[in-house]
Formats: C-alpha cells, sequence, structure tokens
C-alpha cells in the first residue's frame, strides 16, 4: 500500500501564492504526470512533497502516515526518492558511490561499527554495494559503475540520477523531467524504463515537458498553472481539455 | 615551441622580475639612513640571474635538446613505479611501519623530537582532515580541540592523579564534546561565514585559558605534568615517548581511513558534493556535520593529551590561530581528503623546516612561495584522494 496523498496544499513565498489547494493523489501502481508551463509550480510541490519547503497549509500524507513537517532525509526513509531537473549528482565520487550514498538510511552502522569493522558492518556494507549495483544495472549502467560522476556523458548521468533514486528501496518515485536533453532515441528507452520501474511496483510521479513521453506512459494527468490545478484526468481526456489548452497556447 | 611563444615566455620572465624588484626594494632600499640602491641591486641581481639560467634550461628543455640526459632518468623512474605498482599494499605499508619502529634506535635525541612533533602534527592533520576534507565544513579555530584535550589531561592528572591510559580517551570525549557545543550553534551557516565563526570560537577557547586564572592558572599555564606510566614503567625518554605518539597516530590512521570507507564516510562526502542533494538522498545532514566535528576533535583530543604529556607544560600561547593555520595549511598542501597526502603535507611543513635549519631566515619566504607553486602546479595537493574504483584520469 503505497499511496501518495496531496491535501490541499497552499504555499506562499512571501506575497507569492506559489500553489493554491494543490490536491491529487498518486495509487499503488501508477504513473502520474504533472505538466504545466513554465512557472506552474511543478518543482514546488516535488519539494514541498519531499521537505524542502514547508506547506503553509494543508497536508501531504503517505501510506497514512502525514509527512509534511518531516526533514527531506525522513521522507526518504519512509520511501519517497526523487530526481532533480537540473542534474544534482555528487560530482566527484563514482557511478557506483553515488547509489552507496542513497543507501544510507537503510543502513545503521555507526561510527564505533565502522571503525572495528565488525561482521555486522561487512555485512551490511557487501548488502549496500549489492543493491547499488542492481540498481545501477537496472538503469543499464553496470559498465560505467566505477567512473565518477561529473566524466559521464549528460545522458549518462540522466539515468544515474533514476539509479540513484533506485538505491534507496524507493516505493514511490518522484522524477523532475527526466528527459530534459535527451534525444528522441533516448527518451524511448527512458519510457521503455519507467515502464520496467513500476514493474517493480514502485509508483512513479513525473514532471515532464515532452509531451510524447508524457502521454505515452502516464496513466493519469495533472496540469498545474500558477499554482492552481485546472484538470486532472486522463492522458486522452486532457489532450482535448480547452483550460489546458488555453493554459499552454494562451488565448 | 614557436619562435614567437618562446619570445611570449620571456617576456613574462622579464615583467615577474620587473615586478620583484618594485617589490624588493622598499624592502632592502629604505633604511633609517635614508634610500640605498646597491643592496638591492646587489640581491636582485641573484634572482635574475638564477631566474634567467632555469629559464634558459626550460627552454632548451622544451625544444627537446636535453632528451639523451632525460631519457635514463625518466626509465628509473618507470621502472620504480612499476615496482610500486607491483608490490602489494601491505607490503609497503610493512617496510613503512618497520622503519617507523626501528626509526628511534638509528637517530639521536634531536631526530626523535622532529618524528614526534611530525606525529602529533599527522593526528591533528587527519582529524582536520575529516572535517575539511570529507565533510568539506573550513574550520580555521581546530586548534581549539587540541588544546581542550590537553588541558584536560594536563587538570585531570595534576588535581585527580589519574594516569595517562585513562585520561587519553576522556581528553578525547571533552574534545568531542567542545565540538559539538561549537558545532550545534555554527553549522547553520555555509562556507565563508562558518570560517569566521570558528575562529572566532577557536580564540574564545584560547581566551579562557589565557583569563580563567583559578582553573587553568592563566598565561602561566600548567607545570609539571606526569608522563605516562604502564605497569611502574615510566616513559621517561624521548624514544619511548616516540612509541607512545606512534601508537596513537597509527591508531588515528586506521580509524580515519575505515571511516572514510564506510557509510558515514560516504556521507560526509556527500555533504561536500551537494549538501541538499545529500539531505535529499536520506542522509541527516546535521547530525553527521555535527558528527564530522566530534570526530575531527576526538583525534585533536587524542594529540593533546599526548602533547601535555610530551612537553610537561601547557600554555595558552601553543594554541594560537597560526597553529590552526598551519594544520590547515598541512592539509591543504598534501591533499584534501587523503591520508598519504596528509602526512606528506606534515611533513613538508615540519620536517623540511628542520632539515633546512641553517636557512631559517628564508623559511616564510620559502612558505609563501611554496604555497603559491603548488596552487599552479598541483592545486589538489602533493597526494590527491582517490576513492574505489577506477579514476578517469588514470584511464586516460
Amino acid at each position: 500500500m503505497a499511496n501518495l496523498i496531496l491535501d490541499d496544499i497552499c504555499v506562499r513565498f512571501g506575497g507569492l501564492q506559489a500553489l493554491t489547494d494543490v490536491a491529487f493523489t498518486v495509487n499503488e501502481g501508477e504513473v502520474v504526470g504533472l505538466i504545466g508551463p513554465n512557472g506552474a509550480g511543478k518543482t514546488t510541490v516535488f519539494n514541498v512533497i519531499t521537505g524542502v519547503y514547508k506547506a503553509s497549509s494543508g497536508k501531504v500524507s503517505y501510506d497514512g502516515t502525514t509527512i509534511t513537517g518531516l526533514r527531506p532525509y525522513q521522507v526518504l526513509s519512509m520511501g519517497v526518492a526523487r530526481t532533480f531537473q537540473n542534474i544534482r549528482l555528487f560530482q566527484n565520487m563514482t557511478a557506483l558511490e553515488n547509489c552507496m550514498v542513497a543507501q544510507h538510511s537503510r543502513s545503521r552502522t555507526g561510527v564505533v561499527g565502522a571503525v572495528l569493522r565488525s561482521p555486522g558492518q561487512r555485512r551490511e556494507e557487501a548488502k549496500i554495494i549489492e543493491e547499488s549495483r542492481r540498481a545501477l544495472e537496472f538503469m543499464g549502467l553496470g559498465k560505467v559503475m566505477d567512473e565518477v560522476a561529473s566524466n559521464l556523458p549528460y545522458g549518462h548521468q540522466r539515468r544515474l540520477e533514476i539509479a540513484r533514486a533506485l538505491a534507496s528501496e524507493p516505493k514511490t518515485i518522484l522524477l523532475d523531467e527526466p528527459a530534459a536533453g535527451l534525444n528522441p532515441a533516448e527518451s524511448m528507452e527512458l519510457m521503455r524504463d519507467i515502464g520496467r520501474i513500476t514493474e517493480l511496483g514502485i509508483n512513479v510521479l513525473m514532471v515532464e515537458h515532452d509531451m510524447k513521453v508524457v502521454m505515452g506512459i502516464c496513466n493519469r494527468i495533472v496540469v498545474l498553472d500558477h499554482g492552481v490545478m485546472i484538470a486532472e484526468g486522463l492522458p486522452e481526456d486532457i489532450q482535448r481539455n480547452p483550460d489546458v489548452i488555453e493554459a499552454y497556447l494562451g488565448q | 615551441m614557436t619562435i614567437r611563444e618562446s619570445k611570449k615566455k620571456w617576456l613574462a620572465c622579464g615583467v615577474g622580475l620587473l615586478w620583484f624588484l618594485i617589490l624588493l626594494w622598499p624592502m632592502l632600499g629604505i633604511t633609517p639612513d635614508g634610500l640605498e640602491f646597491g643592496n638591492t641591486l646587489k640581491v636582485f641581481g641573484y634572482v635574475a640571474v638564477a631566474a634567467l639560467i632555469i629559464m634558459l634550461f626550460y627552454q632548451v628543455q622544451q625544444a627537446g635538446r636535453l632528451e639523451a640526459a632525460e631519457r635514463p632518468l625518466k626509465a628509473v623512474g618507470g621502472a620504480i613505479q612499476a615496482a610500486y605498482e607491483k608490490t602489494p599494499t601491505w607490503m609497503v605499508l610493512a617496510v613503512v611501519f618497520a622503519l617507523a619502529v626501528i626509526y628511534p634506535l638509528l637517530t639521536g635525541r634531536y631526530a626523535h623530537d622532529v618524528a614526534i612533533q611530525v606525529l602529533v602534527y599527522v593526528c591533528l592533520g587527519l582529524g582536520l582532515n575529516i572535517v575539511i576534507g570529507l565533510a568539506g565544513l573550513l574550520d580555521l579555530g581546530y586548534i581549539a580541540f587540541y588544546g581542550v584535550g590537553a588541558y584536560t589531561y594536563a587538570l585531570m592528572s595534576l588535581h585527580f592523579g589519574l594516569s595517562f591510559w585513562l585520561c587519553l580517551p576522556v581528553s578525547a570525549f571533552f574534545a568531542a564534546i567542545a565540538g559539538c557545543i561549537i558545532g550545534y550553534p555554527t553549522l547553520r551557516m555555509r562556507g565563508d561565514y562558518l570560517a569566521i565563526v570558528t575562529l572566532g570560537f577557536g580564540e574564545i577557547v584560547r581566551i579562557i585559558l589565557n583569563n580563567w586564572m583559578a582553573l587553568t592558572n592563566g598565561p602561566n599555564g600548567i607545570l609539571s605534568i606526569p608522563r605516562p606510566e604502564i605497569f611502574g614503567y615510566s616513559f621517561r625518554s624521548l624514544s619511548s615517548m616516540y612509541y607512545v605518539i606512534l601508537g596513537i597516530a597509527i591508531v588515528t590512521i586506521i580509524s580515519v581511513y575505515r571511516l572514510n570507507y564506510s557509510r558515514i564516510g560516504r556521507a560526509w562526502e556527500a555533504i561536500r558534493e551537494d549538501e541538499t542533494a545529500a539531505e535529499l538522498m536520506g542522509v541527516n545532514t546535521f547530525l553527521l556535520k555535527l558528527l564530522a566535528y566530534a570526530m575531527g576533535a576526538t583525534f585533536a583530543g587524542f594529540a593533546g593529551a599526548f602533547f601535555a604529556a610530551r612537553m610537561k607544560f601547557v600554555g595558552p600561547e601553543s594554541f594560537t590561530f597560526l597553529e590552526s593555520a598551519m594544520v590547515l595549511a598541512m592539509v591543504i598542501l598534501g591533499g584534501m581528503g587523503s591520508i598519504p597526502g596528509v602526512i606528506l603535507g606534515v611533513l613538508a611543513l615540519v620536517a623540511l623546516p628542520e632539515v633546512f635549519r641553517e636557512l631559517e631566515l628564508y623559511r616564510m619566504l620559502v612558505f609563501g612561495g611554496v604555497m603559491t607553486l603548488m596552487m599552479l602546479v598541483r592545486p589538489a595537493g602533493i597526494w590527491p584522494a582517490k576513492r574505489v574504483g577506477r579514476r578517469s584520469e588514470e584511464a586516460e
């Protein structure tokens, strides 16, 4: 049971109303797309869910637990992982290490265990490497796992962001423009990968501008404009919705 | 190299020399008796001739005229490199360890003293390396924890008669507590602001030590601190103290190495790379930054307790900002985040000045020159940090 429920979320930055009464859910096994023109508040929604911003009112709950007010690392350990619009890898660490960091919340060993290299610590370390490798191989990065992140080609860096999020063993993954800057062939591959992620039983909430990707894989789409939800529904309905067309193209 | 490029280099050299003359003259030429030129020109002449010879040598080398002389040198270098790579790491470490153990038998008192100083700074450097090299927090008041460790041992042993071995962990613990106390309010800041605040806290600790007469005996310091003892054997001689600090240094090296390659070390590095991303990837950044401070302070506490036992005296003037700056310089010169790098940095800044003691007058000049040169030639330090796995620089 992994339901992400946003309940009348409002966010204000001083006098600016960034989000007004945003309410939608991401149910188990679903891929939900979050679209809207630039500045509509899509990334703000992500930041509210992951605890980077505090909601001025409203609440986010996950699996029946309220997660508004939790720190970002606590949200991650609940099982909500995310990627970033502008790539934010740990540049000087290898691909494998990037994923191993994501396992931090799934491991316990403290300073004493690490210094003494206790059997428990060794076992845990082996498990961390195992999980990280799995995530990298899942995203097709097995061959480059010892490369430093900053030396990977752009497409691989995008995939590594997703692999790093997967390495934290999430139940929900938030993808912030995963197809940005990818060529059409890479976008197609990305769509297949997102399909495979859902097969793992992970539900996906994604922000994306590439309509081919959004219409191709999302079960449901939520449209934001100026911080207000203007539509929610199936991809076919959204494409025909006059409000959505107006928001994108103007009157 | 074309004629044009060569001309450019000569021009740069000429401009540099002219600039040097402009800087040099006010220092040597303006005397109480009036202006003077002879001495300035003499010193400038030496430097200019040396610079021109180096320049000429460089040009000839660039033109490929020295290849005949270079080839055998390169071959020897390559052979050493290959041999080093072939030998397993444990063998290299065993040789280094054996050398460290027999060192006092082969050398005199003065050399023991230098070696002890080197090892104390190794502990300090590795502790600071956790804070700066791994977690990426610039700490300019690090020496305060060294002071806390030293005073803890001094007071504990004098007032309660506790033994050195008991006080060692207690000193480290107190230093770690001090680290947390300083860390808790300051860690909300980042970058330059953090550096300024830690600088202030470092000074606060020194001033407290200087002025709390009742506890620390103020600027007079604490005298006749006992040497460590074990089963009735007292570590009186310098060489026996060398073994004590060698043990502490080895424990420090192993601990830092293991922390570095654990989930905690990775989390620290993630914080250094991108704090927000680290927090979003499940790292409790506040707790881990505090832990970095506490761990760095712990090793400084060990070193401090030893320092008090070795000198038999502690006073506040041992813990000035200059000491913090020296330890920082060692970490940066050697290579941030790299254990062998920090050790090399300590050797370069503690042992080399001792070796060239006759040239003491020029120490600061050379120090500045070396630092500038390092930033140009090897900005990542003498022995930059290397993480697990293949690094692309090697692949190229």
